[in-house]
């Protein structure tokens, strides 16, 4: 049984401007202690669709349109927000992109490690003391008692996101959803930082959502990914799979784009245009306007994530009739 | 041999840190830059890569004088900048224009496209009245932008379309050499190939020289000739593009090509990285001898003790560690 079954999660922002529609029927699953990879560029609603999750969308504008997101037998989505408040932070844990504005400035380390602990499971301010040292030994921050009481403005980037991930992991949840997590560090210390994910992962035997736009990280370290696009899931598949025999036209262009595939000098493969707006209703396949392979079929109606082989599913028409 | 467009020799940028707040004292001294040589050649594309706080930013805004050289000289066609008057570097600037890395930050929000294309022109007295319309709309052309949108803001653009409203202002006083800041790591992947094949198509239409800077080791490799590495103010390896990016010498260098993910699970499956320990150094007080050593997995004692010199290894290929020949 799945840790984490999303069904045709839908979130719309409802603004002046009009109806922007941020996550479109999207469907993901996470089986207990598996990493899966949700990529995306930017605007195709990866970062909307985990905030629905753990009722972080600020309503208004946003609204969950429909869906479920069973966690754990609870449907997430549905169980209202106390019932979602103990089980965000304990259960599942959120780090994000940003480890300076995610942490807060006025507050020591120490205070912002234990908070967690004090707030879901009353434990006293001396044993989350010393459990909060002990985590952030965990994270690789030496000398953890002396640092408990350092204020955020004294770390370097990528000791702030080893306090971050700190504090999601302190309660043991059993899933993390992680925003971008490497996104704003350095390549050396963005390797660093995702060999102790991985640690901590098999040692606590939690599962990961990892969101990224980087095709290089998720090759790393997930198993299984998602593709998205303009609010949709395009396309699923183990990774080996995905990278090996990419299958929708927009995962294939994607890659393709990518300049550590080409020979030095050749110009790089580009996908023209820009994603669509999502305030505009789209009619089709979101990606048909920029898709090389796109047919006058495709701007009918929009194709549905079809499993085509175990395993395996894509959200395009000509895909799923056999034509490419 | 041809005189190189852009020389730097042992340029210098040192910013002092003072602390107190009425009684102001000097608690030390940033070394951003400390002792870079560098010479671009007319047309080559030398790409500078590095990570954050290493000083690839600074270097690129001293070379313009936006701040100021503590130290060393900067040449541009053979004559020294860094000690030019300023009327003087100022009739030189058009040939040497910058391009940053935040197309959001860097256009001015209330000027229109036309109003961002026309004022260098105006301000250097290239282009007046009806002629301003029509050198805009050709820069637009050329840069892949719909000149029917001239009277449009930065904000009703992407931020590709903004980088590419940048790159025709620095475009727009025909420069000769032109410092690239980081200019595609704010954009999304497929957008970002957009502008890099518009940076290389433009490069070879108007044969520009190019100081590339960004820490993305497979977008330098993909658009340099020579690649020159940064780490705490000083360049560690200086060498042709493929020969760092495949056969690099400099552990540093090692570890950062073996650090980028591969988007390719196979390779990254079986791939050796050289783990480092730690973090780098704060550039206020660097480490003794090499500033490198404290994460190097192949330091030794001798390590503290001198600042390697960036010595040959190989053919244009060089590396400022004093164990090449162990490693």
């Amino acid at each position: 049984m799945p840790l984490l079954d999303v069904h045709e999660l839908t979130t719309h922002f409802h603004t002046r401007e009009g109806v922007v529609r941020a996550v479109n029927g999207v469907s993901f699953r996470v089986e207990p202690g598996e990493t899966i990879g949700i990529v995306g560029e930017s605007g195709s609603g990866k970062t909307v669709a985990s905030l629905s999750l753990l009722g972080l969308i600020p309503s208004p504008p946003g609204r969950i349109e429909k869906g479920t997101a069973v966690f754990d037998g609870v449907d997430l989505l549905a169980c209202g927000a106390q019932t979602l408040r103990s089980i965000r932070g304990r259960a599942i844990s959120m780090i994000f992109q940003d480890p300076m504005t995610a942490l807060n400035p006025f507050m020591r380390i120490g205070d912002q490690l234990m908070e967690p602990l004090r707030v879901h499971e009353g434990v006293s301010r001396r044993e989350a003391r010393a459990q909060a040292a002990e985590m952030l030994r965990l994270v690789g921050i030496q000398d953890g008692a002396r640092n408990l009481d350092a204020w955020p403005h004294e770390f370097s980037g990528g000791m702030r996101q080893r306090v971050m991930i700190a504090m999601a992991l302190i309660t043991r949840p059993h899933l993390l959803i992680a925003d971008e997590p490497t996104t704003a560090l350095d390549v050396t210390i963005q390797a660093q930082i995702l060999e102790l994910l991985a640690r901590l992962q098999r040692e606590l035997g939690m599962a990961v959502i990892l969101i990224t736009h980087d095709l290089g990280v998720v090759a790393r370290v997930c198993r299984r990914l998602y593709v998205m696009y303009a609010g949709q899931v395009m396309e699923s598949a183990s990774t080996d799979e995905l990278f090996a025999r990419p299958q929708h036209p927009y995962t294939e262009a994607l890659l393709q784009s990518l300049p550590s595939t080409h020979v030095k000098g050749e110009p790089l493969h580009t996908i023209p245009g820009l994603p669509p707006d999502l305030i505009a209703p789209i009619a089709g396949c979101p990606f048909a306007p920029r898709c090389a392979k796109a047919t006058d079929r495709c701007g009918r109606g929009t194709p549905a994530l079809q499993e085509i082989a175990p395993g395996r599913a894509t959200a395009c028409f000509r895909v799923q009739d056999g034509e490419l | 041999m041809t005189r190189p467009l852009l020389e730097l020799r042992a340029l210098r940028v040192h910013f002092p840190v003072y602390s107190g707040l009425i009684r102001r004292r000097l608690a030390g001294t940033v070394r951003a830059v400390d002792g870079v040589s560098l010479d671009v050649a007319p047309g080559e594309t030398v790409g500078l890569v590095g990570e954050s706080g290493c000083g690839k930013s600074t270097l690129a805004r001293a070379v313009v004088r936006l701040v100021p050289c503590t130290g060393g000289t900067v040449s541009f066609e053979g004559r020294e900048i860094s000690a030019m008057r300023e009327p003087a570097f100022r009739a030189l600037r058009p040939r040497l224009q910058l391009i940053f890395q935040d197309p959001y930050a860097s256009l001015n929000p209330r000027m229109t496209v036309f109003d961002a294309l026309a004022e260098p022109l105006r301000v250097h007295g290239l282009a007046d009245g009806r002629d301003v319309r029509r050198r805009v709309s050709d820069l637009m052309e050329l840069v892949g932008l719909a000149p029917r949108f001239m009277r449009k803001y930065p904000h009703e653009f992407s931020g590709g379309q903004r980088q590419r409203i940048a790159i025709a202002r620095a475009l727009a006083l025909e420069p000769r050499l032109v410092i690239a800041d980081e200019p595609v790591s704010a954009l999304d992947v497929s957008v970002q190939a957009q502008i890099l094949n518009l940076i290389a198509r433009l490069r070879e239409q108007m044969g520009l020289t190019l100081l590339f800077i960004a820490h993305d080791l497979s977008v330098v490799h993909y658009l340099s000739h020579r690649i020159a590495v940064m780490y705490l103010g000083r360049l560690v390896e200086l060498g042709p593009a493929s020969e760092v990016f495949y056969r690099p010498r400099h552990p540093y260098t090692r570890a950062l090509i073996s650090a980028i993910p591969v988007p390719d699970p196979v390779k990254e499956k079986t791939r050796q990285r050289v783990a480092l320990h730690d973090e780098p150094a704060s550039a206020l007080n660097p480490p003794s001898g090499c500033a490198f050593r404290p994460r190097c997995p192949w330091a030794e004692p001798r390590c503290a003790e001198i600042v390697p010199p960036l010595e040959s290894c190989g053919e244009g290929h060089q590396a400022a560690c004093i164990r090449l020949e162990d490693i």
